[in-house]
C-alpha cells in the first residue's frame, strides 16, 4: 500500500487571523513495505505530515493517496474508518491514550473498534503482549499500575493489535532508557522484516536512520528538503549540521578518524560498515 | 477547539490594549450594566456607536467580534421570537389563535437583539484586548478589600491565574488524546447520544488522569522553589493606573449622564 503525497499544503486554523503554515507543497510517495524515516528539528512539520498519513488531518490544498483511499480538502469525515484500522499511528508518549480498567481491555479496544468481536479482541491481546515484549501477567492489571515504559509498550500493544498495514511511529522510544530504546526499534524492525510491515518513522536518533530506514525525508519549515536512502542524506555532513541535524555516531567517529588520516569512502553509517572498512587500514598501519 | 474565541487573547498595541486591566475590567461590568438602561432608539444608538468607536480603537477587525456572536445566534433568536410572538401592545400585524405580532413585540424583538449583540461585542473586546492573567491579576487587585473578610483573595487569585494557564495546555492535550483514540477508530460527534457518551470516556479518563499528573508537578515546583502563599508576596506584574484609565472611567460617566437624557 504506497501513500503519495501530491502538492500537499496544510494552514493552521484556516481562515482564522491564527492561521499558520504547516506544510508547503510536499510531494513524495512511501513505499509499501518501505521502512521510512522522517526527521528535522522540533517545529519542521514533521508531527503535521504524519497526521495526513490517516486522514487525522486534512491538506488544503493537494491530494493525499492511501492505497484505495484518496484524502482531499473535500473528503468527508464519514467512511475514515477502514483507514485509520489499515494505518496504526503510534503518537508521542504514547501511554496517554490508556484509558481501560486492564491491559487486555486497553488492548483489544482499538480491534473492537474495527468490528471485531469481543472474544478474537481479547485474545488478540494477550498474543500482542510477548510482541511488545511484556508477560502475560499483566493482562489483567489496570493500566495505571504499570511503569512509564511498561505502559508505552501496552500503547504501542493496542496499536499493533489493530493489524494495520502500515505502522507510524511518532518518537516511539523518547523518554525510555537505552536497553527499553534498542529493544523496541528492534521489534519494529522485526515486524518489519518478517510480517512486511510499512513503517514511518518520526526521530531525533540518527542511528535508527542509519541502523534500520530505507529512506529518509528531511523536514524543514513545512517543506520537504531532501530525501534519498540514509547514506545519499548523511553524505552531506555540512548541509545536516546547517540545518541543526547531527550525524549518526558511527558516521561521527568515522569523522574523527578521518581527521587522523583513516580513508572512508563511503562514510560508514552502521557499527558494522565502520569495522568493514577500518580493519584493512589497520592491518596497514600495523605493518608500516 | 480551536475555533473557540472566548479566552482568545490578540496582542496588539492599541489604547484598548494599553489601558489597566483593572479599569477595562469594571468598565466592562458596568458598560454591560448601563446597556439596559437604554430603552428607545435614540439611546440604543447612542449605545451602539459607543460600542462601534471603542472596537474601532482596539485596531482589531470586526470579523472577529462577528465571530464571537456566532456560538450565541441560536439562543439570541430563541429569545428574539420570544419577544416578538409574546409581547403585546400597539397595531396588531399578524395573529394566529394566540399568536400576535404587534408593533410593541417587533421593537422589542430588536431592542433585545441589539442588546445581546452589544454584551457579546463588548465582552469580546475584553477578552481579546487583555492577557488572561492579567484579568486575574485584576480580579485580585479589586478584591483585595475582601481581605479584612478573611477571605483568601491571593489564594484564589492563583487558583484563578493556574486555571486560566492551564487552559491552553489541556486543549493541546484533549487535542492530542482525542487524534490518538480517533487513529484507534472512536468516532467523535457521530451516532446516536448514548454512542457519543460512550465516545468520550477515552477522552476523558486520560484527560483526568493527565491533568492530575500536571497538578503534582506543578505542586512539587512550587515547593521546590520555596512558593509561600499569604498576603505580603510582591508581584512581578504590579499594576498602575494612568491618564488613559481616568478618561476612560470618566467617559463612562459621560456616557451615563447622556444615557439617563436621552432614554425615555
Amino acid at each position: 500500500m504506497d501513500i503519495t503525497f501530491d502538492h500537499v499544503s496544510y494552514t493552521y486554523q484556516a481562515g482564522t487571523p491564527f492561521s499558520g503554515l504547516g506544510l508547503k507543497d510536499i510531494s513524495t510517495t512511501i513505499k509499501g513495505g518501505a521502512y521510512t524515516a522522517i526527521i528535522g528539528h522540533t517545529g519542521s512539520g514533521k508531527s503535521t505530515l504524519l497526521q495526513h498519513l490517516n486522514a487525522l488531518i486534512k491538506p488544503t490544498s493537494g491530494t493525499v493517496t492511501i492505497g484505495d483511499f484518496t484524502i482531499t480538502s473535500e473528503t468527508s469525515n464519514k467512511n475514515l474508518r477502514p483507514l485509520r484500522q489499515k494505518v496504526g499511528m503510534v503518537f508521542q508518549f504514547a501511554e496517554n491514550q490508556l484509558f481501560e480498567q486492564t491491559v487486555a481491555q486497553d488492548i483489544a479496544f482499538g480491534p473492537k473498534n474495527f468490528g471485531v468481536p469481543e472474544k478474537d479482541a481479547l485474545a488478540l491481546a494477550a498474543k500482542m503482549m510477548p510482541l511488545v515484549g511484556l508477560p502475560e501477567a499483566l493482562l489483567e492489571r489496570s493500566p495505571f499500575d504499570l511503569s512509564g515504559g511498561q505502559m508505552r509498550r501496552v500503547a504501542i500493544a493496542g496499536v499493533l493489535a489493530m493489524q494495520p498495514e502500515v505502522l507510524v511511529l511518532d518518537e516511539p522510544t523518547a523518554g525510555l532508557d537505552p536497553a527499553g530504546r534498542q529493544e523496541m526499534m528492534q521489534m519494529f524492525n522485526r515486524l518489519h522484516q518478517e510480517s512486511g510491515l510499512t513503517i514511518v518513522l518520526v526521530t531525533h536518533q540518527m542511528d535508527d536512520v542509519a541502523d534500520y530506514a530505507d529512506n529518509v525525508l528531511v523536514m524543514q519549515n513545512g517543506e520537504l528538503v531532501r530525501q534519498g536512502t540514509p547514506a545519499e542524506v548523511f553524505a552531506d555532513p555540512d548541509w545536516l549540521r546547517q540545518h541543526s541535524l547531527g550525524l549518526p555516531k558511527t558516521a561521527v567517529m568515522a569523522e574523527k578518524l578521518a581527521a587522523k588520516g583513516f580513508q572512508f569512502d563511503p562514510l560508514p553509517l552502521t557499527a558494522g560498515a565502520l569495522a568493514d572498512q577500518l580493519l584493512p587500514q589497520i592491518g596497514g598501519d600495523a605493518r608500516e | 477547539m480551536n475555533k473557540l474565541l472566548l479566552g482568545r487573547y490578540l496582542p496588539g498595541d492599541s489604547w484598548v490594549h494599553r489601558l489597566d486591566p483593572r479599569t477595562k475590567l469594571m468598565a466592562s461590568f458596568y458598560y454591560i450594566a448601563i446597556i439596559f438602561l437604554a430603552n428607545n432608539w435614540q439611546s440604543y444608538l447612542l449605545m451602539f456607536a459607543v460600542t462601534m468607536a471603542m472596537l474601532a480603537a482596539s485596531k482589531i477587525k470586526l470579523g472577529f467580534f462577528l465571530r464571537g456572536v456566532r456560538p450565541m445566534i441560536w439562543l439570541i433568536l430563541f429569545t428574539v421570537v420570544l419577544q416578538i410572538f409574546f409581547t403585546k401592545g400597539g397595531p396588531t400585524y399578524w395573529s394566529f389563535g394566540w399568536l400576535a405580532i404587534t408593533q410593541f413585540g417587533l421593537v422589542n424583538g430588536a431592542f433585545i437583539f441589539m442588546r445581546f449583540v452589544l454584551i457579546i461585542f463588548v465582552s469580546t473586546l475584553l477578552t481579546l484586548t487583555t492577557q488572561p492573567l492579567s484579568l486575574a491579576d485584576a480580579v485580585e487587585s479589586l478584591l483585595r478589600p475582601l481581605r479584612k473578610l478573611h477571605v483568601p483573595v491571593t489564594e484564589l487569585a492563583l487558583v484563578l491565574q493556574i486555571a486560566l494557564r492551564f487552559v491552553p495546555t489541556l486543549m493541546d492535550q484533549t487535542t492530542k488524546i482525542m487524534n490518538a483514540q480517533r487513529a484507534r477508530g472512536v468516532d467523535f460527534g457521530s451516532g446516536n447520544l448514548f454512542q457519543q457518551m460512550k465516545a468520550v470516556v477515552p477522552l476523558l479518563i486520560p484527560l483526568f488522569v493527565d491533568s492530575f499528573t500536571i497538578a503534582e508537578d506543578l505542586a512539587t515546583a512550587m515547593d521546590a522553589r520555596g512558593y509561600q502563599g499569604g498576603d505580603n508576596r510582591t508581584k512581578y506584574r504590579v499594576l498602575n493606573y494612568h491618564r488613559a484609565d481616568v478618561f476612560a472611567g470618566l467617559a463612562m460617566v459621560v456616557l451615563t449622564a447622556a444615557l439617563v437624557l436621552l432614554r425615555a
